[in-house]
């Protein structure tokens, strides 16, 4: 396996987890629900994904439960956010609190314990292609889940009628309410389809990423996930692009940082310069490197206020009672 | 965002650990900095809790109570009076960063005693800190390192440039150096004790870059798993880890601090606590190397004979001549740093090739 090969694996599996939560959570706040308890959705999707698979042995299995466990838990979270009319905000950062600690007492018996891992597909011929090989054919099934599910979700909003009738509920839910469209209904369904997402990153980061289940584990990368929504200005194919970029840096850095100079001694003389002036960057400052280069682009993408405006989803975070 | 979050879990933590308190019983109270159940340092920490309970005469003798992933800052504080208040005969505070919060709550507290774990600060005579020499283990990785390895160069994943930390990097090239003097560490800062996601990236990024060997001083099993899976040795790291790389660990640094516990909340108990500043290591086995797995009977003996020198005092690894990275000299031959220079470690040997971020 070339090195170049191995740079892009390595992203490609730091970036699904991201992909997938962020894209569950773009149909979310397209219907107009912000729901910010996608740490949690993830962190209980881990450990029951971990949990199954280590009980029957079964990875596959593993995914399911993980993705219905999210689904489950999102539940939570529309019951009181759309049904009882609570804060969304309030509510979701009150899900992702009660994920961190709920997945941690259900997961306590796990830690310690080598998990089931999902194997990577292997397809004779095809595979073995110098490469493109592994990258397009020789992946874990989590990755192939998230980019049929990404291009799944473009052709769902963007082609299909119960799509637009999803972004008309989330730009406004009123004018939904007086089409007779049951504006609480497709909410709900965007919010469980969130929660699968969801449990489905948690699942690939306890049976893919990394094969264990430890408290917490997901280290913020539902906080992530978020982020690259608001990042993608809620277009699908953005996701994408913004959780390979953040995946990029962050592989990229740690690259850097491993590079002894001295190794690099037989590049032309320009490139060398460039390699040691990278080289000397501190490490904490390459460390935030992704997490700079997702505010400079929100910033950019900030700038041009109309096509902000046109993006974001009218009704967002705003609540929907009916009667009034 | 974090710390809100943080400071809400701890206030849920401390309503559950509020538990009754019987007079006839010690309270052993512990802060933790993470979950009890990372696997690494803060599980360490309890599981020395749970052994001196266990070698105390058990729950009808020493009531445990104890609050985890306790925000180092203003929250410690608010958690540690919190214990201090109910009753905690003795209050263990293992991270470093819970330094002057515990010598504040100390202030007010004369009659309760107070345990730092990995500090220097003693403001008061009913506070002590105590440490491990860590480093002493991560000589013997060294010597494992260099004489297992066919490339001549280890992954070393680091977490923050902290003395303890630089003291770890220096100790492991040190002992690879002594094996073979051309050998080479590829040092990656993580910038976080806990992300198994980044520490399994940072394995693997190492691995791709040509390294047979992978150590770290990062808190989760992740990197030994990657190593596992790409058929390379690595070392473990806090605990035993062996059952995440069953043909892939070589040994492990284990922090043992149930003796510690032991002896202070006996002292407690029969009112002989007195302060004290302990930093030990192989010696008095606060630091225990687990198994030697996956090596040849050669190196085994070389790791154990290392073992032997260190645990009985005739060699410590911090003995000169030792020249610093920048080329002048640290310690003059058979010269051993004091402990004092070790704790505030802020400089490479010479040998690693990677740039110190200050």
């Amino acid at each position: 396996m070339g090195m170049a090969e191995a740079i892009l694996l390595t992203i490609a599996t730091a970036a699904t987890p991201l992909l997938l939560a962020a894209i569950g959570e773009l149909v979310v706040e397209r219907s107009g629900v912000l729901n910010l308890g996608v740490e949690g959705m993830m962190l209980m999707g881990a450990v029951t994904a971990f949990g199954v698979a280590l009980m029957t042995g079964n990875a596959w299995l593993g995914v399911v439960a993980g993705a219905l466990a999210g689904l489950l838990f999102s539940l939570f979270f529309g019951v009181l956010a759309l049904t009882l009319v609570t804060n969304q905000v309030a509510t979701g950062l009150a899900l992702t609190l009660l994920g961190i600690g709920l997945s941690g007492m259900i997961g306590v018996a796990f830690v310690g314990q080598p998990g089931v891992k999902l194997e990577a597909i292997f397809i004779p011929g095809l595979t073995e292609l110098p490469l493109v090989g592994r990258l397009f054919f020789g992946q874990d099934p989590m990755f192939y889940i998230s980019i049929l599910l990404t291009a799944g979700v473009m052709w769902f909003l963007f082609r299909t009628r119960a799509g637009l009738t999803l972004r008309s509920v989330g730009d406004s839910h009123s004018s939904a309410h007086a089409l007779g469209i049951k504006v609480i209904a497709i909410r709900y369904m965007a919010v469980m389809f969130g929660g699968a997402c969801a449990g489905l990153a948690g699942a690939q980061l306890s049976l893919v990423y990394t094969t264990q289940w430890i408290e917490n584990m997901t280290a913020g990368r539902g906080w992530i996930a978020l982020a690259l929504v608001v990042f993608a200005s809620w277009r699908p194919w953005r996701v994408l692009a913004g959780a390979y970029l953040f995946g990029a840096i962050t592989i990229a850095q740690l690259h850097i940082q491993a590079t002894n100079l001295a190794d690099l001694a037989s590049l032309p003389g320009p490139l060398f310069w460039f390699a040691g002036l990278v080289k000397s960057v501190p490490s904490q400052f390459l460390s935030a490197l992704p997490y700079l280069a997702t505010v400079i682009v929100l910033v950019l993408i900030s700038r041009n206020r109309r096509l902000t405006m046109m993006n974001t989803p009218a009704s967002l975070g705003r609540p929907f009672v009916p009667d009034r | 965002m974090k710390k809100t979050i943080f400071a809400l879990a701890a206030t849920t933590a401390m309503l559950v650990a509020g538990s009754a308190f019987a007079q006839d019983k010690t309270k052993a109270c512990f802060i933790y900095v993470g979950p009890i159940g990372d696997f690494g340092w803060s599980y360490q920490h309890h599981q020395g809790a749970l052994e001196m309970q266990e070698a105390l005469g058990g729950e009808e003798k020493v009531e445990i109570a104890y609050l985890e992933s306790v925000p180092e800052g203003a929250d410690a504080e608010r958690a540690i009076e919190r214990f201090a208040r109910s009753g905690c005969g003795i209050i263990f505070t293992t991270s470093f960063g819970y330094m002057d919060a515990t010598n504040k709550v100390a202030a007010k507290f004369p009659d309760v005693k107070f345990e730092h774990a990995t500090g220097f600060k003693r403001e008061h005579a009913n506070v002590s800190t105590y440490n491990s020499k860590f480093h002493e283990g991560r000589y013997v990785q060294g010597v494992i390192a260099a004489k297992m390895s066919t490339a001549g160069v280890a992954g070393y994943i680091a977490s923050f440039p902290i003395p303890e930390v630089v003291m770890g990097i220096n100790a492991f090239v040190l002992g690879a150096q002594s094996v073979n003097p051309e050998f080479k560490v590829k040092v990656v800062w993580a910038n976080t004790w806990f992300d198994p996601g980044k520490e399994a990236d940072a394995a693997k990024v190492l691995i791709d870059q040509g390294v047979d060997i992978i150590t770290q001083h990062t808190d989760s099993t992740a990197p030994m798993q990657v190593a596992a899976e790409r058929g390379i040795k690595a070392f473990g790291q806090a605990s035993d880890m062996i059952k995440f790389g069953p043909e892939t660990q070589l040994t492990s640094i284990i922090d043992d601090w149930g003796h510690y516990y032991t002896e202070r909340v006996k002292a407690v108990m029969d009112g002989t606590w007195e302060q004290v500043d302990v930093w030990e290591g192989m010696a008095e086995e606060h630091v225990v190397m687990a198994p030697y797995t996956n090596m040849p009977d050669d190196v085994k003996a070389a790791a154990e004979e290392i073992e032997a020198k260190i645990k009985s005092g005739e060699f410590n690894p911090f003995t000169g001549p030792i020249m610093k990275q920048d080329g002048t000299e640290w310690l003059k031959d058979g010269e051993v740093a004091e402990d004092g220079v070790l704790l505030g470690l802020n400089f490479y040997v010479a040998g690693v090739d990677d740039q110190l971020p200050q």
